[in-house]
């Protein structure tokens, strides 16, 4: 059995992130980092692999040449190989050419499962495991809590508006998990001397079926409305209590 | 201008977020229709006629019970297509969000998500959405013949008129191959127990907390502030707090004086529910959480000796 998990590796927040006025794009230059919301998508897809004989764990990525030193984290975790697709032609791809693109490199793999976490932290959009379902023609199950193989099939709990559903569907499927699902291990050390020597493919936009053009623009930008200065204080010498209640004081809130 | 708006139910109720963006929809002018698709919509064609659509198209079909997504890309890809929309516009929701990725690639048409407004520039159709945890503000566009777009939840207000839809029932078609995601269980959980939309401060609590024990740190915390806990969907999930406590996307929305958010990441899944709070305060020993890029205050520290201390202050304070 193959799961393919989907990740994205995204600017540090740490550092900033910021839209470039030229291009109107994120600005992916600098230290990409995993995205925390894949990292339980990778979990679960290890967590499968201990539970059963012989089961391959790909990691499958769209973003900049820098985006393998992220994804070697997965492969630290646990994961087998991870094909990174990337190409410049990618650069500022909506979610129609990204899911494309994904798609064909899902679709070299034919892997039994599908994973994705629920959201990238950057475009903050939470659509693209259903386009690459729809792309692959695959059943979807998105926001699931709790996976488990069932006979030839999957089946998730999820909780939606209304309650909680238990979803099944055949294999190969899509499934997007919550982090409600796991808690991401740490690499070990011997994790991550492996992840050295494990396979890192990159695929170009020519091996994945080209890359499409954009049905999105990006017309203009501009500041919000403010929201006031934002302060973050570190609790070294365990001051932070009197921090915030002195912040709440001149809020007039205490 | 044509457009379609995806009205979505639950029961017998049709969700308000969808009947104002049929609203809003309706206000931009041209033509406007909406599309109810479901088990049983006898109840709710009424109900959607009243909210500015001319037309609303009725997929009936028991295969449609559940609301899962794929079967109702058949649905609207169709009378798309059929009927020459070139505009399609949902609320955000679990079903809406996947159904209008799914049909954005059906169609080969532009998703825009996330927006909280919509308006025609001469003669272009520009929607506006806050971006980067809403430091900036950015204007799109389509370069397609359809446009779709998802609107975050509450962002028009459905507006009543006198006038009546034209009903029209549409034959159902559907692929197997969207039919093999299936329902086997749905558990409604009713809103019971103290409320917390009505509290003027919430301190919320995340996976962070380690466990259901930490909870009772929060409510020393919320006792002394007199507000109430609240819990975000992972940990309600763990079975760590109650459902009626859930803030975010599937649970409440709230918007106290003050937010507390305590060993809560800020899941946009979460941030949706709390955003129109007064004052965020957050608490994490992660300095990368995405919740301190909307906090007012962030500290970066360990909630077992912050929230304790905190709570004998607020205490001294108060006495």
């Amino acid at each position: 059995m193959k799961v393919a998990v989907c990740v994205k590796a995204v600017p540090d927040t740490v550092a900033g992130r910021r839209i470039d006025a030229a291009t109107r794009r994120l600005d992916r230059r600098g230290e990409l980092a995993l995205s925390a919301f894949d990292l339980h998508a990778v979990e679960e897809a290890l967590v499968l692999a201990e539970g059963h004989d012989e089961v391959e764990v790909v990691i499958v990525s769209l973003g900049p040449p820098a985006a393998a030193d992220a994804l070697r984290k997965t492969l630290a975790m646990g994961a087998d190989r991870s094909v990174l697709v990337s190409d410049e032609r990618f650069e500022g791809a909506d979610l129609l050419v990204s899911a494309a693109a994904l798609a064909g490199a899902l679709r070299r793999e034919q892997p039994d499962l599908v994973l994705f976490g629920q959201q990238s932290p950057d475009g903050e959009g939470a659509c693209l495991w259903a386009a690459v379902a729809e792309a692959l023609r695959l059943p979807l199950i998105s926001q699931v809590a709790a996976l488990v193989l069932e006979g030839p099939g999957v089946s998730g709990r999820r909780q939606t508006e209304f309650g909680y559903e238990q979803i099944s569907a055949p294999l190969p499927a899509v499934v997007a998990v919550s982090d409600a699902i796991n808690q991401p291990r740490y690499p070990s050390l011997k994790g991550i001397m492996g992840a050295k020597n494990k396979p890192q493919a990159v695929l170009s936009a020519a091996d994945v079926g080209g890359a499409g053009t954009s049905r999105t623009t990006v017309l203009a930008l501009a500041a919000p409305p403010a929201r006031g200065e934002r302060r973050i204080v570190r609790d070294d010498e365990g001051t932070a209590a009197a921090a915030i209640a002195a912040f709440l004081v001149e809020r007039r809130l205490l | 201008m044509k457009t379609l708006v995806f009205l979505e139910h639950h029961g017998q109720a049709i969700s308000k977020a969808s009947l104002g963006v049929l609203s809003k929809a309706a206000g931009l002018g041209g033509e406007t229709a909406a599309i109810l698709a479901g088990a049983d919509l006898a109840g709710l064609a009424a109900q959607a006629g009243s909210f500015g659509a001319g037309t609303v198209f009725l997929a009936e079909d028991p295969r449609l019970a559940a609301a899962l997504p794929q079967p109702r890309v058949d649905v609207l890809a169709g009378l798309v297509a059929g009927e020459a929309f070139d505009t399609v516009l949902f609320a955000q929701s679990v079903l809406a969000t996947d159904l209008a990725a799914a049909l954005a690639v059906r169609l080969d048409a532009g998703l825009n998500w996330d927006l909280v407004d919509l308006e025609l520039r001469e003669g272009t159709l520009v929607g506006r959405r806050p971006a980067l945890s809403d430091s900036v503000r950015i204007d799109v566009g389509w370069s397609s013949p359809v446009r779709l777009a998802l609107f975050r939840a509450g962002a028009f207000d459905p507006v009543e008129s006198d006038a009546r839809a034209e009903l029209r029932e549409l034959h159902v078609e559907l692929d197997e191959r969207s039919l093999r995601a299936e329902l086997r269980e749905a558990a409604a959980e009713e809103p019971s127990g103290p409320s917390i939309e009505d509290a003027d401060v919430i301190v919320a609590g995340g996976r962070g907390l380690g466990g259901p024990e930490g909870f009772a740190l929060l409510e020393e915390l919320a006792e002394a502030l007199g507000g109430a806990v609240a819990a975000t969907r992972a940990v309600v999930d763990a079975g760590w707090y109650p459902y009626p406590t859930q803030v975010g996307q599937t649970g409440k929305t709230v918007s106290p004086r003050l937010y507390l958010a305590v060993g809560i990441s800020g899941a946009i899944q979460h941030k949706v529910g709390m955003q129109g709070s007064g004052v965020i305060v957050a608490i994490n020993k992660d300095p990368n959480a995405p919740i301190f890029e909307y906090a007012d205050l962030g500290v970066v520290g360990d909630l077992n000796e912050i929230v304790p201390r905190l709570a004998a202050l607020v205490r001294d304070a108060r006495a």
